[in-house]
This record gives C-alpha cells, structure tokens and sequence, in this order.
C-alpha cells in the first residue's frame, strides 16, 4: 500500500464510492469508446438504485461519460453540460442480480454500435469491471486494458498473442456472437501495446479498444 | 506496517521520520523519494487551496440536510476558544460541508472525514506561519500514521466503523501538528495514540447512508481533537499504551462492531425518531 493513497486522491465529494468510483466506471466507458456517446442509459441497481440522487451518483456517472477529470467542479453540473454536448441520458433502477450492492450496467449508443459494460464501485474508489459487451471480467483498471472484436476462428488468438510484445497480466475471452461467429477478448497488459496498428492488420481482428490504465491518485 | 518499525529505523539510520517513510516506501513498492515528495506537495496545495476557497461558504448540498453551519460559525464571536481552535473549526465545517455539495475535497483519509486534516494543515499555515516545505514533511508522516491504521484495522466506516475514518484522521491530524511543530517522532505517536484512545469505538451512523449528519459536525469536533491531543503530547505527555498496541485494538473493537453500526444507516442517531421523519420528508423529492 503506498502513503499517498491515505493522504488522497483529489476528488469530487460526497463519498468515494458513490461518486468517484461510480465515475471511474464510466469513464471507462468513455475511454473504450474513445468518444461522447449520442446516448445512455444507466440501470443502477442496489445502494445505486436507492440513493444515487441524493449522493450524486447520477451527476458523476454523466461526468465521467463526458470524460471529465476526477476532481472538475463540473461534475455537480454534468446534466447542462451534457445538454450542451448532445448527450441524452436516462437513470433506470433495476435488480441485476447477485452483483455487489454499487453496481450499474451502462449501454451506449455511438455512431459505430452498441456497448453494455457492468461495473462495481468496491470502496474507496476502487472499481471493478465486471462484464463487457457479455463477456465476464474483473479489471480493477490497475492496468492498461486492450478488448479486441476478432473472428471465431481456429488460431485466431495465438495470432493475436505473437502481435503482443507487452507482458500479459490477465486474459479474459468468449465467443459472443454465434450467427457472425465473433468473439471478443480483453487482454490486461503490464504495459502499453506498441503496435496497435499492425494488430488491425491482422484478419481476423475486426475491431479494437485501447484503454490505458487510470492513475487516479 | 508498524509505527515502531519505522521510528526504529530512524535511529538506525539517523535521518528524519519523513525520510524514513519515504524510503520505506520505495523498498516496499519501488516508488521514487522525488516523485512521492511531489505527490504529496500537489496533494498539499489541494487541500490548502480548498480551505481557502470554501472558508466559511455557505453550501447547497444535495439533500439539504446540512450547508449553512460553516457559514454561521464563520461569523461568530467565539467565547471560549482561541484562535487556532475557531480558525480550525471554521475550516473543518468548510470543507466537510463543501464535500456533501459535490465540491472538490481531498479524501485525506476519506471524503467523510476530509476535513480534519486539511483544517488542521491550513490553521498551521495561516496561524502558525508553518512552511509549505515543513507542512510536506509532516503530511508524509500523517500520511504514514493513516497508513498503520489502513494495514492493521481499515480506513472505511463499513468495515470498522467510524474510529476508522474520523478516528484516523484525528490521528493523522494530531501527527502532523506534532511533527510539523516538533519534528520528534516519539510525541508524534503519543498524539496519535491519544487521538485514536479518544474516539475508539466510535459508531458510523449517517442518516439516510448520506455523509451529512452527524459526519458534517463530528469533522469539526475532531480537528478540536486532534489539537488537543497534538498540545498534551507537545508538552510530553505520554500515551500509556503504544500506538501500534492501540491500533491492534481498534481493530478488535472494530471486529466486534455489529452491522447496524458500519455505515448501513440502520442503527445510532441514522435510527432515531427525528432521522426517520427527516429522510420520508426529503425522500420524495431528491432521492
Ligand atoms: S459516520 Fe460514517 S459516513 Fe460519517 S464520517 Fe463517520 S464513518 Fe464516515
């Protein structure tokens, strides 16, 4: 454990784990999707459902779709801002499950597609990334995080892996679409992918998200 | 990590406790001394430049439960307390009532406790003309009493209650003063032990689950706190009992802290008549 996570982080009252970890989960989002999204919606489920208005749960989820710094004094003001920028939300309370009681889904609209990412606030602004797109995971986002779209094909991953010249930290994959037989998998890297280009190259990756890791301290 | 283990390593190596922890750090996780210095003066000016901004502000929080006591205590004449006990209060209530309307704070331990140690760091400066070079170090040795509570016991209200939030931070107040007023690191644990003796056992109750009442107040008493027990160990009074035997048991006691008294809003003042009533008469509107 080092000093400086006691003496901080800077950041946006009113409780770590309802505003700050809320917003990391969806800067995350905004990050992967490397844009502000046309439209969201966040289905908060547990402590989320019953008390986000009055933590401010909902201003800081916004805040970090818009990808707003951790300790800008806009966040009380996210819902103009997000007007401004076109962004339309809506806040729906649901039960999804065995899930830990500060958990939201997030689905949003950009202009290539549709993502739905699940996250947990664990405490002390620590998160939790819990699914992607369906596929299962747990990324506390302590590393720099790559999701590839490829074809479900035979070697398909092992072509990936010899393109990778970072250490691989964890790996997580699953096939998500039968009919088109695509999978996606997330890889969590000791450091940045060097050559995130020539990995498009290859033919059986269709899409890629880079996301570097947060250091929110 | 122990206190003791690191003042030990003090004598071994003869350089001040700041330093110490510094190293310690960089052997323990490879940090760079320059880097953690500068983190903790970016960290510094923070929270220095908040106290500034909301001293004695009045806010609009989210559920309006609280907001304006910084402000009406701002303008009071105080008739007990002297200058470096009101000029703390003031900046207590300022920061912490700014938390719970979203503004910027320092989570130093955590945002329900974040404005003990910046009041107490902003009363050393503007009161006690304490360099910002001298306020660094002794932010670094806080930072190092927080963090033998954060191993041992928990720096979250839901794990172990209040102690661990508002009672470290106390703790962590109360060492910086000493250090920064004293630079001997044997008073600074006896501060902390006085601190942590003094709020063991504290309850986490917040109405509603809402860091406002009674975080909002318990900030302000705390900072008071802190400078007491920082003024007794200046003198050389002496915690009887060890800091790290201290923390050893609030982490027994925090153990046997039952779930209605962890941040679940279910038990305490959160269980009272008025708390009920006030949370139906708020929960339709902005909940
Ligand atoms: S009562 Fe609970 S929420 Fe409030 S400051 Fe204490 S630990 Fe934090």
């Amino acid at each position: 454990m080092n000093f400086l996570q006691i003496i901080g982080p800077v950041m946006i009252g009113p409780s770590s784990s309802h505003t700050l970890g809320a917003m990391r989960i969806s800067k995350f989002v905004h990050k992967m999707i490397g844009e502000i999204p046309k439209y969201v919606e966040f289905y908060m489920h547990g402590s989320f459902a019953k008390t986000f208005k009055g933590h401010g749960t909902d201003r800081a989820l916004l805040a970090g779709i818009l990808g707003l710094k951790y300790d800008d004094e806009r966040i009380k003001d996210s819902y103009s801002l997000a007007r401004k920028m076109n962004l339309e939300c809506s806040f729906i309370t649901v039960d999804l499950g065995n899930v830990h009681p500060n958990t939201v889904r997030i689905k949003v609209q950009t202009q290539k597609g549709q993502h739905e990412i699940e996250g947990s606030s664990v405490g002390g602004g620590a998160i939790r990334i819990i699914k992607i797109d369906n596929v299962e995971c747990e990324l506390a986002w302590e590393y720099d995080t790559l999701m590839i779209l490829n074809k479900d094909e035979p070697g398909a991953l092992s072509k990936i892996l010899s393109r990778m010249e970072a250490n691989i930290a964890n790996l997580f994959l699953k096939r998500i679409n039968l009919l088109q037989a695509t999978a996606l998998t997330i890889i969590e890297l000791d450091s940045p992918p060097e050559r995130l280009d020539e990995l498009l190259e290859l033919p059986c990756v269709l899409e890629c998200y880079f996301v570097p890791k947060d250091d929110f301290l | 990590m122990k206190f003791s283990e690191l003042t030990s390593m003090e004598e071994k190596i003869d350089q001040p406790l700041h330093e110490v922890v510094l190293l310690s750090q960089m052997l323990e996780d490879g940090s760079d001394p320059i880097e953690l210095r500068n983190k903790t003066r970016i960290i510094l000016d923070a929270m220095l430049d908040i106290c500034e901004k909301n001293y004695g502000r009045a806010q609009k929080t989210l559920t309006g439960l609280c907001g304006d006591n910084a402000h009406l205590f701002s303008r009071w004449q105080p008739q007990m307390m002297g200058e470096f006990n009101y000029f703390a209060t003031v900046t207590a209530l300022s920061v912490i009532e700014a938390n719970a309307a979203m503004g910027r704070i320092v989570a130093c331990p955590t945002a329900g406790s974040c404005g003990v140690v910046p009041a107490m760091a902003y009363a050393l400066r503007k009161i006690k003309k304490i360099s910002i070079d001298c306020l660094v170090d002794a932010l670094i040795v806080a930072g190092a009493v927080g963090k033998c509570i954060a191993q041992t016991v928990s720096i979250s209200g839901a794990v172990a209650g209040c102690q661990a939030e508002i009672g470290t931070a106390t703790a962590m107040a109360s060492a910086m003063a000493v250090y920064s007023l004293s630079k001997d690191s044997k008073r600074v644990s006896h501060a902390a032990a006085l601190s942590l003796k003094s709020l063991m056992g504290l309850v986490c109750d917040p109405v509603g689950g809402f860091v406002e009442i009674p975080c909002v107040k318990r900030n302000a008493v705390a900072v008071n706190i802190a400078i007491s027990t920082a003024e007794m160990a200046l003198c050389g009074i002496r915690s009887v009992i060890p800091l790290d035997e201290v923390i050893e048991a609030m982490a027994r006691v925090g153990r046997s802290l039952p779930e209605e008294l962890r941040e679940t809003g279910l038990g305490g003042i959160a269980s009272t008549k008025t708390a009920t009533d006030l949370l139906e008469k708020i929960r339709g509107e902005s909940l």
